[in-house]
């Protein structure tokens, strides 16, 4: 009997599998569902330029074939400003992790959103620090244990989505790493908008978010935990502000087209 | 303003420009295509400048929201093929210690010019030169060039992207606000007249190339981006293939190829100049700005028969221990001079320990030595 192989596994750099993301990750799903909507759209990942900094999501990259940047904590989107006005036909793709792109990648994070530069961010919100070990992030929800708030997070999180749309980004989007089919469609989406698409997946963490915050280390009780706080957004317009809180609102904020950054030109005004 | 005109590259012939804009054309002229910097105080001159010409011979110019943003930027562009530079002041070098780890590790040609002032302020220093050194993490060989002229912040310009470029490593030009605010004379010559080196790529398709295999002088050759060549740039330890690999012995092998590459050319890569040494007894060895109070003081000393030379660095970084050496041999003292409290001194000491007496003219008090100074230590030495 021959073994079945995924046709995906063609896009990987297959000498460096197995990947080393925990078991029930949701890392693994967001780089299938991303190497599929590669295919689907016929691109050439081997001519794309694939951005990780540091944490579990930032390996996404090394497994793909694709010119891969990684291995500095935030600064993905200053790499690619470079790479992008340097060479501005190279299609770049950043894998971030919450804590990588909204907590010391921040500041990089709303300026190049603000600047449309043309890059797309997929941006693994598992709502924690997990490759650390489970510590506190800017997107860990309000009174959260995790292992830097034993007593619960006093602070309020931040919602990427809405600082994405509020920074100035032309594409925004937001789904969890359960649904396949919309976060594949979105991954399509942002892959194919010119301008600045980021795309949030919530992603369950149950090695270290699930046994601290949720006090489950079970894969499918952290997915639950997440579908159980989602609702679309069609269904989010008919509830008070009160009824919104804590819930991970699904679908698409922003779809707009606005000129892209491309550094100083000296000879393009008229 | 007729935005359609295409201005030159090389700006050849006699100007009167400031240091930071000898700077900017030393850059031009050695064929950067990309700068990214953040506002300081006194380096604004680069970027400005940058911001006006660099579009207008073909190149991109970004001011990065930190200087974090413009080291990366810079280490991206350069992976993708740029010949890239950026450029602050003592306060922002601090923050571009993130980015230059990343470029020693990955190996990215960048140049990066580090004004030196006094904290908050734009007085005189040369504080910054241990941080020159080894101001990232990890281990690695800094290049760092030190001119003391309008004109030399030209020249070493153009050297500091040939090392660059040939031995892919970041190269750090240590200006000072002594040159980078003064006007002076700039001749800058004909285009065909320059030397330029640019980093030599791969010929091997991208099934047989090896992006970290030793080349020439043990760097390697350079792949395109975006053409599936499919080279993975981590600061994590890798192999030759790229795979992130923390076996101590491929770990070992990268630590060394990528220290030895510049270590082992120091004869490539160190320059001096001397004055005066042919039958100096006493030597100055300075570098930078302080070069020209030392070379004043050194022939109030010759006009009073004291035998003193000069030994000129170009090269800050790595020591030029050969040319240092020879000094130490043939002088019976030599006086470190420097505008800190005392740092780069310890590195003359340690190459002339045993040889000769060593002194040291240091001030940090956000002023260039006067000769005055220099000759009245130079006075105390000698007696």
């Amino acid at each position: 009997m021959s073994q079945v192989i995924n046709p995906l596994r063609k896009y990987t750099r297959e000498d460096k599998l197995p990947h080393f993301f925990c078991a029930g990750c949701g890392c693994g799903q967001i780089f299938n569902y991303f190497l599929r909507a590669v295919d689907e759209l016929g691109l050439d990942l081997e001519k794309m330029v694939t951005i990780g900094g540091v944490g579990c999501t930032a390996r996404i990259p090394v497994y793909m074939k694709t010119d891969t940047l990684h291995g500095i904590h935030g600064r993905t989107l200053a790499w690619a400003s470079g790479i992008k006005l340097h060479k501005p036909e190279t299609p770049i793709v950043i894998f971030a992790g919450d804590g990588d792109l909204a907590s010391i990648g921040g500041n990089h994070f709303i300026h190049a959103a603000r600047r449309n530069l043309d890059v797309t961010v997929i941006v693994a919100n598992n709502l924690n620090f997990a490759m650390t070990g489970g510590q506190v992030a800017p997107t860990t929800p309000y009174d959260s244990i995790t292992m830097t708030t034993p007593y619960g997070s006093s602070e309020p999180d931040f919602d990427i989505c809405k600082l994405a749309e509020a920074a100035g980004a032309t594409y925004v989007s937001r789904w969890t790493a359960n649904k396949p089919i919309q976060a594949t469609k979105a991954i399509k989406d942002a892959l194919s908008h010119k301008g600045f698409s980021l795309l949030e997946i919530v992603s369950q963490c149950p090695t270290h978010f699930g046994r601290y915050a949720l006090k489950t280390g079970n894969p499918t009780k952290v997915v639950e935990w997440i579908e159980e706080n989602s609702i679309t957004l069609p269904k989010a317009e008919n509830l008070t502000e009160e009824e919104k809180e804590g819930k991970f609102i699904l679908g698409e904020f922003v779809n707009k087209e606005k000129p892209v950054y491309g550094g100083t030109t000296a000879y393009e005004k008229e | 303003m007729d935005t359609k005109k295409k201005e030159e590259r090389v700006l050849t012939g006699v100007h009167f420009m400031p240091g930071n804009y000898a700077n900017v054309e030393g850059a031009l002229s050695a064929g950067c295509d990309f700068f990214a910097g953040y506002p300081i105080t006194p380096a604004n001159e680069i970027s400005e400048r940058m911001a006006k010409r660099l579009p207008a011979v073909g190149g991109k110019f970004m001011q990065g929201e930190d200087e974090l943003c413009s080291i990366f930027a810079v280490a991206g562009a350069s992976l993708a093929g740029a010949k890239a530079m950026t450029a602050t002041a003592s306060a922002g070098y601090n923050y571009l210690q993130e980015g230059l780890e990343y470029a020693y590790a990955v190996e990215a040609p960048c140049v990066i010019t580090d004004v030196q002032r006094c904290r908050g302020e734009n007085y005189a220093s040369q504080a910054d030169v241990m941080q020159m050194r080894w101001g990232a993490a990890g281990d690695y060989e800094a290049i760092c060039l030190a001119p003391s002229s309008v004109q030399e912040l030209y020249d070493y310009t153009i050297k500091a992207f040939n090392l660059a470029e040939e031995f892919r490593n970041p190269v750090v030009i240590m200006s000072e606000t002594t040159i980078a605010l003064m006007r002076e004379r700039l001749e800058i010559p004909a285009e065909d007249k320059l030397n330029i080196i640019n980093r030599k790529y791969t010929n091997l398709s991208p099934k047989e190339y090896k992006p970290y295999a030793a080349g020439e002088f043990g760097v390697p050759d350079f792949a395109p981006m975006g053409e599936g060549f499919n080279t993975i740039r981590s600061i994590n330890p890798h192999d030759e293939i790229g795979n992130i690999d923390w076996d101590p012995e491929v770990f070992d092998k990268l630590c060394k190829r990528l220290t030895g590459k510049i270590s082992e050319n120091k004869d490539r890569i160190c320059e001096t100049e001397s004055f005066y040494m042919d039958d100096a007894e006493v030597a100055l060895i300075a570098y930078g700005s302080e070069v020209r109070p030392a070379l004043d003081a050194v022939e109030m000393a010759r006009n009073s028969g004291m035998k003193v030379g000069l030994l000129k660095l170009v090269t800050v970084w790595p020591v030029p221990e050969k040319q240092i050496d020879e000094i130490a041999k043939q002088v019976r003292a030599v006086i470190s001079v420097e505008m800190n409290i005392g740092k780069y001194a310890a590195e003359i000491e340690r190459v002339c320990a045993g040889r000769c007496n060593t002194h040291r003219i240091t001030k940090n008090r956000g002023l260039i030595h006067s000769p005055e100074e220099i000759f009245n230590g130079i006075k105390e030495v000698w007696a």
